[in-house]
């Protein structure tokens, strides 16, 4: 028995470390699923607990299928938007120098950390009935849109960044010295390597807006089959006492984040491939 | 040349009409007059104990994300156990679900006819409580701990753990001499995350707390129900609060930002 002192003194309490680090771990996974799975599955199961026939009644009666489909529409129209002013922000911050440059790179964080109900009063005031420019967009489907874009904002640029830091410039010099233009240049060589980025954040901005709530509830004025959104009509649906109705529109939401998260899961799988 | 300037301005202009002049605006409104309506106004009792909600919140569920996700971030990376992209998948959720759909989830669990009402029979009170709004807060704020250390995690590898466990180190003295000093920058990171979110979070709570005030009004429901109720003062001077608390947050963000994130 040639055992040194210190494996023989370390031997038990690893092993006590061991069961340890499993206790630690099944309590973390426990505390994940009381927190998160077990409200989920109530959700679930209260969705359909007066049968299939009332969920697809309650999905489909006039105003919450009004809601869903302007939800899903005003989203995917703020996250194609995102793709682009996300993109081009992107550029000009990694690409592009200028005074106050670090101050408006902090500033792509501000609507992550603005309460968004406080996001929805200010945009409320700039553009709003009493707006110093004399536009007024409360109540209106622009106003809608202006919250989603506010809080969308950080995702595609915060997305893109990273990779476009670390692109190699070599490629792009070397189609430039081949006689091929600035924009030629972006669309053959550096966009191709931002799809996946692009695309993951324009995802993230989807399922943002798809579910988003606290700045749109004081611009958009909750008007029933012109600016009321699902997020919205859910909280009204169980303020009237309708939870059958309010869950079953939640069920939806539920199934297009889980949609959008393996929609995510396949473009990191893709960016992470080609490397 | 033409083209570097116009995507200059028309990026930089985009962020100051989208961000910067509501958000300026909003100060300048609350201090338009004097000081002084604005102090009263984040002063008077209802708007301290929502302030003082707000926190209390944040204190009980930022350390708890905090702990069990970097419990939860290692069991990711370091081990294999069935069920693992499960857990996995399902960190990342809160971060694409609706606050409201999270709200009314946990507003059916513990309600009149959930599967845990019975805890309010027996005295234990979770909807329209402190409790409730606990819980909804740290489903919201679940996934930042677990995100920022996980890559970094993968990153650091196993080489000098297994080195210091060869050496005779246990488990406990492996994590505090090696792995949590590789990860403590990514933990901080979260943790400013996780409090940004805590304190902001308006949709969820707004459902499971009932909206009593002065008993379960937080902050952001304080904004909400001074704005409706037509008093601005009160709703900007809240909001500016809220707003130096975002801004300190951006800046925390800066400091403890992976390398290599811009």
């Amino acid at each position: 028995m040639a055992t040194s002192p210190a494996a023989a003194v370390a031997r038990p309490a690893g092993l006590a470390g061991r069961m340890g680090g499993g206790i630690a771990r099944g309590m973390a996974i426990g505390y994940l699923s009381l927190i998160v799975l077990v409200p989920l599955a109530a959700l679930v199961w209260s969705s359909r607990a007066n049968g299939l026939g009332t969920f697809w009644d309650e999905v489909t009666k006039a105003e919450a299928a009004s809601a869903l489909k302007l939800t899903v529409v005003v989203s995917l129209l703020v996250a194609a938007f995102n793709a682009m002013a996300g993109t081009a922000i992107a550029w000009v911050l990694v690409r592009d120098s200028f005074p106050g440059k670090g101050f408006a790179n902090a500033v792509i964080d501000l609507p992550f950390a603005l309460p968004t109900i406080v996001a929805g009063l200010v945009l409320l005031e700039l553009y709003g009935p009493n707006s110093p420019f004399g536009v007024d967009l409360a109540f209106q489907r622009t106003g809608l849109v202006l919250a989603l874009l506010f809080v969308t904002l950080p995702f595609v640029v915060r997305a893109v960044q990273p990779v476009l830091l670390e692109l190699d410039r070599e490629m792009e010099e070397a189609a430039a010295s081949l006689g091929a233009r600035r924009f030629d240049v972006f669309r053959r060589i550096v966009f191709p390597n931002l799809l996946p980025a692009i695309l993951s954040g324009v995802a993230l901005a989807f399922a943002r807006a798809v579910g988003e709530f606290g700045s749109v509830v004081l611009i958009s004025g909750n008007i029933p089959f012109k600016t009321e959104v699902s997020s919205v009509y859910i909280s009204g649906q169980i303020e009237s006492g309708n939870a059958a109705g309010a869950a079953a529109v939640s069920v939806v939401l539920l199934l297009i984040s889980l949609a959008v998260l393996l929609a995510i899961g396949a473009f990191r799988h893709w960016m992470t491939r080609d490397r | 040349m033409i083209g570097k300037w116009a995507l200059r301005l028309g990026a930089l202009g985009y962020l100051a009409f989208l961000l910067l002049v509501p958000v300026g605006l909003v100060f300048y409104r609350t201090f338009e007059h004097s000081f002084h309506p604005a102090w009263a106004a984040v002063t008077n009792p209802q708007a301290l104990h929502a302030l003082w909600l707000t926190l209390l919140i944040a204190a009980i569920a930022v350390p708890l994300n905090t702990l069990f996700g970097v419990t939860l971030a290692i069991a990711l990376v370091r081990h294999r156990f069935p069920g693992r992209e499960l857990v996995n998948a399902i960190v990342d959720l809160p971060l694409a679900l609706s606050p409201v759909v999270v709200g009314l989830s946990l507003y059916l669990l513990y309600g009149t006819s959930g599967w845990l009402s019975g805890l309010a029979d027996h005295g234990i009170k979770i909807l329209f409580a402190l409790p409730g709004m606990i819980l909804a807060t740290i489903f919201v704020s679940l996934p930042f701990v677990v995100r920022e250390v996980v890559p970094v995690l993968r990153e650091i590898g196993t080489d000098q753990e297994q080195a210091a466990e060869t050496l005779g180190a246990a488990p406990l003295t492996v994590f505090r001499r090696i792995t949590l000093p590789a990860i403590r920058w990514a933990v901080c990171y979260g943790v400013v995350l996780t409090t940004a979110r805590a304190i902001g979070e308006f949709g969820a709570v707004s459902i499971v707390s009932g909206r009593i005030e002065g008993k379960t009004e937080t902050l952001p429901l304080y904004v909400q129900s001074q704005f409706e109720g037509f008093n601005t003062t009160g709703a900007f001077a809240a909001s500016v609060v809220l707003a130096l608390i975002a801004a300190t947050t951006v800046m925390a963000m800066r400091l403890f930002r992976p390398k290599g994130e811009a």
